[in-house]
This record gives C-alpha cells, sequence and structure tokens, in this order.
C-alpha cells in the first residue's frame, strides 16, 4: 500500500494523453490504455516525480475542498493497482 | 449496430526478415519489396490512424528494422500523437540505431524470443548468431532505458524453456512477457506436426504462468496466450473482429486481421485508394464479421457470443473450411472432437521436418 512518504512516479513509456476523438483523458502504457475518469485524472496530473503521496493528496484536498484521508483512501487504490500492472513506480 | 473507432494499428511495414520462423504469421504469399509503402504513405496513414481514434501503434513486419526509414517512421508515428511500439527480434538494429529511435521518440520495445538458448533460438529462427546478437541488443535496450516487452513464443520444440524466458525477462529488466503458444495461422499452419504442444506441455504451461504471476506480482506482468487447440473455449480474436483493431500490410492493404486473407471471399481496400477512415466504418471485409448477426448455431444462441465472438475466422476457414463456422476450438463446435484428435496426432509429429518461411520476392522476378 502506498504511504504518504511515498513518491509516486510515471515510469517511461507511461503517459497522460487527452483523447480528442473519445473526449477522454487516458493512461497510455506499453501494449494498453486506461481510460481515466476525473478523479483518476486528477491524481495522476499532480506526479512529477519528486513529490510525495502525502504532498499531491493535501494540494487535492485544498483544491476540490475534500478531506485529505477520503482522497488517500480513493487514490491509493488506483496507484496500488496501476503498480501492479508496473504502469507506477514509488520511490520510497 | 454501432462502430466504435479502433484503438489499436499494426502497421506490417515490410515482409522482409533476416529470420525465418516456422510459425511467422506473415501470409504465405509475401508482400513484394517494390509493392512496400514509402515514408509518405505511411507517414500519411499514421495521422489519418490518429484522427480515426487509433491511440496505439504497433510497428512490426517482418523486421521492421529492415526499412531503412524505420527512424523517420518512428518521428512521423508520435508527430501524428500515436502511442508507438517496435515489435522486433533485434537482427537489423545497431547502438546507434537504437539512439537515434529514442530520440526520435519510440516509446515501448517488444523483442522476440524464439528460444533461451543459441542453440534452440537460431534453430527456430533459421538464423546463426541471431540469439547472440539478440542479447547485445537486449543490453543496449536497458543501457537506454526503453520500457521492454519480451515476446516468447512457445511450441512443442521450446515450451520446457519456458521457466528461463521467464527469469530472462526479469534479468532484462522487462516490465512484461508475452508468453504466447503457437496460433495456427500462415506459416504455423504447415508446421502443426513439429509444433504442436503435447496435452501435458499445455497443461504444465498453465501451471507454471500461474504460479509466476503470483512469484512476480509488481515485477513482471504475464500476459499468456495458451494453446488454443487444447482448450475448451476460443479466444476473442483481435478484441473481435472490426471492434478493436486494424492490420496495415506492407502494400497498404487493410485486414481486420493479420489471417484475414486467408478467407478467399473477402476484398480488401487499400489505403492508396480510400481513406482509412472509411476502410474502416465501409469496407467489406471489416463489416462482414462484425457484431453477431452473421453468426449461425451453435454461436447465435449461445451466452458467450459477446464475450468471444464467435472465437476466430481463420481458423474457423483453416480447419472447417467456412470462415462463418464457430471456432472448431470451441467445445459447442461439432469440430471440437476432431480437433483435439488431430492436435493428438500432430502432437507425436517429427520435430524435424519444419518448414522456414521463405524470403519476399523482389521487383521482376521470373515467375517460378
Ligand atoms: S516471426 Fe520470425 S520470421 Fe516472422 S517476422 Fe517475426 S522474426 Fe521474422
Ligand atoms: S458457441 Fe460460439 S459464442 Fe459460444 S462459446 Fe463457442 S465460439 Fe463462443
Amino acid at each position: 500500500m502506498i504511504g504518504p512518504d511515498d513518491i509516486p512516479v510515471l515510469p517511461r513509456g507511461v503517459r497522460i494523453h487527452w483523447d480528442k476523438v473519445r473526449a477522454t483523458w487516458v493512461l497510455l502504457a506499453p501494449e494498453r490504455t486506461v481510460t481515466l475518469d476525473a478523479a483518476a485524472h486528477a491524481v495522476l496530473s499532480e506526479i512529477d516525480g519528486a513529490r510525495s503521496f502525502g504532498a499531491i493528496t493535501e494540494a487535492l484536498a485544498e483544491r476540490y475542498d475534500a478531506p485529505a484521508a477520503q482522497i488517500a483512501a480513493d487514490s491509493a487504490g488506483l496507484l496500488g493497482a496501476l503498480r501492479d500492472r508496473r504502469f507506477l513506480e514509488v520511490v520510497s | 449496430m454501432s462502430v466504435r473507432p479502433p484503438i489499436a494499428m499494426l502497421a506490417e511495414l515490410t515482409h522482409r526478415c533476416p529470420l525465418s520462423c516456422p510459425y511467422c504469421s506473415n501470409p504465405l504469399e509475401l508482400a513484394r519489396i517494390d509493392a512496400e509503402l514509402d515514408t509518405d504513405t505511411w507517414s500519411r496513414v499514421f495521422r489519418e490512424a490518429a484522427e480515426l481514434g487509433v491511440l496505439q501503434l504497433h510497428l512490426s513486419g517482418g523486421e521492421p528494422a529492415s526499412r531503412r526509414d524505420l527512424t523517420e517512421l518512428v518521428r512521423a508515428a508520435r508527430e501524428a500523437g500515436l502511442y508507438t511500439n517496435l515489435i522486433t527480434s533485434g537482427i537489423g538494429l545497431t547502438e546507434r540505431r537504437l539512439r537515434e529511435l529514442d530520440e526520435a521518440g519510440l516509446d515501448h520495445i517488444q523483442l522476440s524470443l524464439q528460444g533461451t538458448d543459441a542453440a534452440m533460438a537460431d534453430r527456430i529462427g533459421g538464423y546463426k548468431g541471431g540469439y547472440d546478437r539478440k542479447m547485445q541488443v537486449a543490453g543496449w535496450i536497458g543501457e537506454i532505458g526503453f520500457p521492454l516487452t519480451l515476446n516468447a513464443v512457445l511450441h512443442r520444440q521450446n515450451l520446457h524453456q519456458l521457466p528461463r524466458a521467464l527469469e530472462m525477462a526479469v534479468e532484462m529488466g522487462a516490465r512484461r512477457i508475452e508468453v504466447a503458444t503457437v496460433q495456427f495461422h500462415g506459416w504455423a499452419l504447415m508446421n502443426r506436426d513439429a509444433l504442436m504442444p503435447t496435452r501435458e506441455q499445455a497443461r504444465e504451461a498453465d501451471r507454471i504462468v500461474t504460479e509466476a504471476r503470483q512469484g512476480l506480482k509488481g515485477t513482471l506482468v504475464i500476459d499468456y496466450v495458451p494453446a488454443d487447440y487444447h482448450s475448451d473455449y476460443p479466444k476473442r480474436c483481435m478484441g473481435g473482429w472490426g471492434t478493436t483493431g486494424l492490420n496495415v500490410a506492407p502494400d497498404g492493404l487493410v485486414l481486420p486481421c493479420h489471417a484475414a486473407q486467408t478467407i478467399p471471399h473477402l476484398t480488401f481496400d487499400n489505403v492508396r485508394d480510400r481513406p482509412l477512415a472509411e476502410i474502416w466504418y465501409e469496407g467489406a471485409a471489416f463489416n462482414a464479421y462484425r457484431g453477431t448477426e452473421w453468426m449461425a448455431e451453435p454461436c447465435r444462441s449461445c451466452e458467450r457470443k459477446l464475450k468471444d465472438f464467435g472465437g476466430c475466422r481463420c481458423q474457423a476457414m483453416a480447419v472447417v473450411g467456412d470462415a462463418a463456422a464457430t471456432d472448431p476450438v470451441c467445445v459447442k463446435s461439432p469440430h471440437h472432437g476432431a480437433l483435439q484428435v488431430q492436435a493428438e496426432a500432430f502432437a507425436k509429429g517429427s520435430e524435424d521436418a519444419l518448414t522456414w518461411r521463405a524470403a519476399p520476392k523482389r521487383a521482376a522476378e521470373p515467375a517460378e
């Protein structure tokens, strides 16, 4: 499970892309495409390879005026699933 | 039925290849070298594909590195906004060329593995020194940092090497491995005697993959194509005919799947004559087996019909002689029993009787 001090990184070959034909954000990865809903897009867009997961959830909490704990709980599942598929790396 | 745009396009840049794998998915009638699309035409096709909704482009062949303009093509694909994947045996790639591809924006490399040692790999690939060269290329890929998928094609002669293939993928730093049991189309169909896995091998491979998926979770993602002659249900071929992807052959023909030309009554459009979007939405070959309207029994009233779309049309054609029949792999097909008996017989065939694939013809060669 990803913790507040962990730094999530989108590795080379994984990028966020605006799919203009389907009018949605997607995550492009080796031979896979994942459709991103608004919440998933918001979290992944914050990942810059420097900030910790804790800092990211706090920034989102402020922007969307929602409890940080809630955002952390919701996005940890997504990041965990991406990590299992090797679409995301975590530096601790 | 509403037709959605395709997600993936396989661009077979050429049918040329230094290797001659006996299971090559290229058609028996290889596209002639002088019939290949030029750089500008491919670049236009990439832009049309992106406009149509394609997100993932697979540059394949034959061996795509046999095209001198590969770097230009990668650049054009990236400029079009496509995620660009190179499917290669590694032969024809130098360190310098890989660095150029890196600079051009290549996103990912899929490297094929014919065997886990030189003796096996060079015999199957029909190319001496190929394995050593491939290992060198894998080293450069790792140094440059390209995301890597290893693609191991397995059959009766090398299935015992599966555990080593998994280890190699980890050693090379690959994030993914495709463990693909040979599919019997194209050249492989001529080599069923030599390549058909035994039922025991197929079950052993299932077991190894299940265990490795547990043990390597978070390290290596394993995509697995099981031996379908030994399965009870067919694969959802191409994600469903005309739903997800399309192939463009070296000469510009647009195919719903790489083996579609084995279905004799289908006609194919060419990117030279018609816009890609029109071919996808209106082309006769794409509409021939789209959806479920074309199905006969047992598929028509089967609860799995939206799950596998009746399996593979080309396999139905090759085995049953009718492209609209239920894939004979399916337990509900009247041909399923016969296919299983056949598979057992092929699995006892001779391993020496390999037919390696041929090379494409050059321009103006006299007819044979
Ligand atoms: S399967 Fe073998 S012969 Fe066919 S294109 Fe791939 S490497 Fe070349
Ligand atoms: S009968 Fe047709 S739809 Fe049903 S499982 Fe078999 S192939 Fe699939």
